[in-house]
C-alpha cells in the first residue's frame, strides 16, 4: 500500500511535509513502517482542496487534510480498511463523497483533445498514431463525406481559429471551397512567435500526424490537391518530426495519390520561416512562401480568393488541424458540446511566468483564469501576489483579479480588454511593474515591425522611447494623454494585424493600472520597485556599524564615511547597481 | 512498408498495432513488458531528458529487464522536466518527474523491480479523450 501526499507548492505551503512526517511516525508505531510507504509527489491541481493525500490502490483521495488526521487515516484506512469518510473528496456536482476508481475525472480540469496523443505515443512511429484512431478520419471522409459534408461537419462543430482571431474554420474552408481554380493549397501556418508561447512546437514535436491529417481533410473539403506548412527554422525538431511523419505518410499512401484506394490526392511540403513574428499574418506568410520579403499587403483580396501563387488558399493554425481528426471521428455534436456557446472545444494554453507549474494545459473554453491559475498552475511563485496576466502576447492585453472569474472564451477575452490569441498565458506578480511590461512587449513590437506601413513602423518606435521617458522618470502627465493618443492612431492606421493591434499591452495596462503609470510621472516611483532608475538606495544611521563592506563593493565610490562610523551614499554618483544592498550584513541599506 | 489501398488496410493496422501495445501492457501476457516512455519534445531534451533515455535503455538492459523504452512528446508539465512515464504490465502508467540518473536509477530497483512507488510522482491532472 501506498500513501501519496501532495508535495506541491502550495499543499507544503500548508503543511503537507508535516503530514507526511506524522503518517509515517503512525506507520511505525503500528509497526506498519516497511509495508506501507509514504511519498511525496508533485502538484495534484487541486490546490484550492489542499493538503492532499491519496490511498493507493485503493485509490481514496483526501482532502484538508490536517497533519493530526494521520492517526485516523492509518487507524481506520490502513488497518481496517475503511476509508474516513470526513476527510474524502467531494464531488461539486452531485455533493456525493467520492472514492474508488470513478472519482478521478471528477476533478480534473483539463480535457486534451487537440493534445490527446502528446506525451503518449511515439511521434515517431505512425503505427501508433493509426492505433489511436490515427487517420480513421480522412479515411471516413474520403468514403463517406461529400466535399460539402465535411464542411458542415466542421461548421456545425463550432470550432474556431486557434491562431488568435478566432474565425470560424468552417466559414473559412467554405469560402476558399467556393472558389474556382485549378490549382488551390491549404497552409498550415506554424509562425508560432508570441514570447513565451510553445503550443504549436508542442503539438508538431508530439502529434504530427494529427497535423497531416486534418491538412488532407481540409484539402478533400475545399478541392485542394496541395498542402504547405510554413513552419519557423529555429524549431528543428518539430521539423525533423515533420519530415519523418510525411515521409511515413507517403509510404503508407496516406499522402500522395488516390489516398485508401479514393479519387483524392493529395500531399505535403515544408516551408521554412526565418522567425520573424510578422510572417504569422497570413498574407506575410504568404509572400514569405513565395520567396518575396515576409511583408503583409492589403484584404482583400484574401487568401480564400487570392493566396499563395495567385491560387485561393486557406490558411489556418497547428491547433485549429490538430482538432480537426477528432470532430471528424466523435461527430460535431459531441465537439459542440464542450465549451461555451459561441467558443466550442478546448484551448491550448502555455502557461508561463510567476506561476507554480510552468506547463502546457488544454482547457475547455469557459473555464475561470482562478481555475487555471490557482488550481492548474498550482498558484504564484513564492506565495506572493497575483497581478495580472498577459494573454494574447504583444497582442493582447493583461487580465487582472477583476477577471479571475470570468469565463474564458474568445469574445469574453475581448470584452475585457485582452484577447485569446494563441495560447500564451504569461503570469505576474506583485514585483512586476506594468509600465515596464508594456515597454517589454513594445521593444518586440518595434523590433518586429516589417516597416511597410509608417504608423507602425514610426508610432511604435515613439511610443517605446515615451515608455523609456516614463520608466526612467522623466515623464509628465501630458506624457500619458500623448501615449494614448498615439496608441489609437496607431491602431487605427496601420496595415495589418501587427500594427493595429501592437499598441495594445499599453493600452490594456493604462486602463487597468493608471495608478502605476500616475506614480512613475508624478511621484516618480515605481510601486512595485523594478524601475531601477526610480529606485534610490540610502543608509539606514542606526542601522550601520561602519564595517566599510559597502563602501568597498561600490564599483562608483559613492559610498563614504570613517570606519566605525555611519555611511553615506552619494546620490548623484550612485547608479543603482544593488552591490551595497548585497554586500550589507546588517540589513543598513534600503530601497525605496 | 506496403501502401495501405483502402479503409480494410489501414483498420488491419491499427488493429495489429493496438493488439501488441495491448499484449505488452497485460498482466501475464507473453509479450508483457514494462513500458518507459520519456518526454523528448524541445524543453524536454533541453533540461537532459536525452541522456536519462539513454541511460533507461541501457541500464534495463544491463539489468536484465524486459522492457520497452520510448520517446514520446511534451506531456505539459514543462516544471518538472525531464519526465517519464513508467507502466508496469496490468497497471496504470504512473508519471515520474525531475528525473535524474539517481532517480532514474532508484525508479527501476524500486518501482520497476518492486512495485514500490518513489518520490517525484506527478499526479496525471487531465483526462484525454480516445
Amino acid at each position: 500500500m501506498h500513501l501519496l501526499v501532495c508535495g506541491g507548492t502550495s499543499c507544503r505551503a500548508s503543511e503537507s511535509a508535516l503530514i507526511a512526517e506524522s503518517l509515517k511516525r503512525e506507520l511505525e508505531e503500528k509497526g506498519l513502517g516497511n509495508e506501507v510507504q509514504v511519498i511525496m509527489t508533485g502538484c495534484f491541481g487541486l490546490c484550492e482542496k489542499g493538503p492532499v493525500v491519496k490511498v493507493m490502490p485503493d485509490n481514496a483521495f483526501y482532502v484538508q487534510v490536517k497533519p493530526e488526521d494521520a492517526a485516523v487515516i492509518v487507524a481506520e484506512h490502513v488497518i481496517k480498511g475503511k476509508p474516513v469518510k470526513r476527510l474524502l473528496y467531494v464531488n461539486p456536482s452531485t455533493g456525493e463523497h467520492v472514492s474508488g476508481s470513478g472519482l478521478m475525472g471528477s476533478y480534473r480540469k483539463q480535457i486534451r483533445i487537440a493534445l490527446r496523443n502528446c506525451g503518449s505515443i511515439n511521434p515517431e512511429n505512425i503505427n501508433e498514431y493509426i492505433a489511436r484512431e490515427g487517420y480513421a478520419a480522412i479515411g471516413k471522409c474520403v468514403t463517406e463525406y461529400t466535399a460539402a459534408d465535411v464542411i458542415d461537419v466542421i461548421k456545425n462543430s463550432g470550432l474556431r481559429g486557434r491562431g488568435g482571431a478566432g474565425f470560424p474554420t468552417g466559414l473559412k474552408w467554405e469560402i476558399a471551397s467556393k472558389n474556382q481554380a485549378d490549382q488551390k493549397y491549404v497552409v498550415c501556418n506554424a509562425d508560432e512567435g508570441d514570447p513565451g508561447a510553445f503550443m504549436d512546437r508542442s503539438v508538431l514535436e508530439g502529434d504530427p500526424h494529427s497535423v497531416l491529417e486534418a491538412m488532407a481533410i481540409c484539402g478533400y473539403a475545399i478541392g485542394a490537391t496541395k498542402g504547405l506548412i510554413y513552419i519557423r527554422a529555429e524549431y528543428p525538431l518539430a521539423i525533423q518530426r515533420l519530415k519523418i511523419a510525411i515521409g511515413q505518410a507517403r509510404d503508407y499512401g496516406l499522402l500522395g495519390n488516390n489516398i485508401l484506394g479514393s479519387d483524392f490526392s493529395f500531399d505535403i511540403d515544408l516551408r521554412y520561416g526565418a522567425g520573424a513574428f510578422v510572417c504569422g499574418e497570413e498574407t506575410a506568410l504568404i509572400h514569405s512562401m513565395e520567396g518575396m520579403r515576409g511583408e503583409p499587403t492589403n484584404k482583400p483580396p484574401f487568401p480564400a480568393e487570392s493566396g499563395f501563387m495567385g491560387k485561393p488558399s486557406n490558411v489556418n493554425n497547428v491547433e485549429t488541424f490538430a482538432s480537426v481528426p477528432v470532430i471528424i471521428n466523435k461527430g460535431w455534436e459531441w465537439f459542440s458540446s464542450i465549451g461555451t456557446e459561441k467558443s466550442k472545444g478546448t484551448k491550448v494554453f502555455a502557461l508561463a511566468g510567476k506561476i507554480n507549474n510552468v506547463g502546457l494545459i488544454e482547457v475547455p473554453m469557459g473555464i475561470t483564469l482562478r481555475e487555471i491559475i490557482f488550481e492548474i498552475g498550482g498558484g504564484i511563485k513564492n506565495g506572493k501576489k497575483f497581478k495580472a496576466v498577459q494573454t494574447g502576447g504583444p497582442s493582447g492585453g493583461c487580465l487582472t483579479e477583476h477577471h479571475l472569474d470570468t469565463p474564458i472564451d474568445f469574445d469574453n477575452l475581448v470584452a475585457a480588454g485582452s484577447m485569446m490569441g494563441s495560447g500564451g498565458m504569461i503570469v505576474m506578480d506583485e514585483d512586476d511593474c506594468m509600465v515596464s511590461i508594456a515597454k517589454f512587449f513594445l521593444e518586440f513590437t518595434v523590433e518586429e515591425s516589417c516597416g511597410k506601413c509608417t504608423p507602425c513602423r514610426i508610432g511604435n518606435k515613439r511610443i517605446y522611447e515615451l515608455l523609456t521617458y516614463i520608466t526612467k522618470g522623466n515623464g509628465t502627465l501630458a506624457d500619458l494623454d500623448r501615449l494614448r493618443n498615439m496608441c489609437h492612431v496607431i491602431k487605427d492606421t496601420s496595415l495589418c494585424g501587427l500594427g493595429q493591434t501592437s499598441p495594445n499591452p499599453v493600452l490594456s495596462t493604462m486602463d487597468n493600472f493608471m495608478d502605476e503609470y500616475i506614480a512613475h510621472v508624478t511621484e516618480k516611483r515605481c510601486p512595485a520597485g523594478s524601475c531601477r532608475d526610480l529606485m534610490k538606495y540610502t543608509i539606514i544611521e542606526e542601522k550601520c556599524v561602519g564595517c566599510t563592506a559597502c563602501a568597498r563593493g561600490c564599483p562608483v565610490n559613492a559610498i563614504s564615511g570613517e570606519r566605525k562610523e555611519p555611511h553615506f551614499i552619494d546620490q548623484e554618483k550612485c547608479i543603482k547597481c544593488g552591490a551595497c544592498f548585497e554586500r550589507c550584513k546588517f540589513g543598513a541599506v534600503l530601497i525605496n | 512498408m506496403e501502401k495501405l489501398k483502402s479503409i480494410a488496410d489501414l483498420k488491419k493496422v491499427r488493429i495489429e498495432t493496438k493488439t501488441q501495445l495491448d499484449m505488452r501492457a497485460r498482466d501475464g501476457s507473453p509479450e508483457a513488458v514494462v513500458q518507459v516512455r520519456v518526454a523528448m519534445a524541445t524543453c524536454g531534451i533541453a533540461s537532459g531528458a536525452r541522456p536519462i533515455m539513454d541511460f533507461f535503455v541501457e541500464e534495463l538492459d544491463k539489468r536484465g529487464i524486459g522492457a520497452v523504452v520510448t520517446q514520446t512528446g511534451c506531456m505539459g508539465y514543462c516544471y518538472a522536466e525531464p519526465t517519464v512515464e513508467v507502466q508496469l504490465p496490468g497497471q496504470e502508467p504512473v508519471v515520474y518527474g525531475f528525473v535524474d540518473r539517481k532517480r532514474a536509477d532508484e525508479i527501476i530497483e524500486k518501482y520497476i523491480r518492486n512495485g514500490e512507488l518513489v518520490e517525484g510522482i506527478i499526479p496525471v491532472n487531465y483526462e484525454r479523450i480516445d
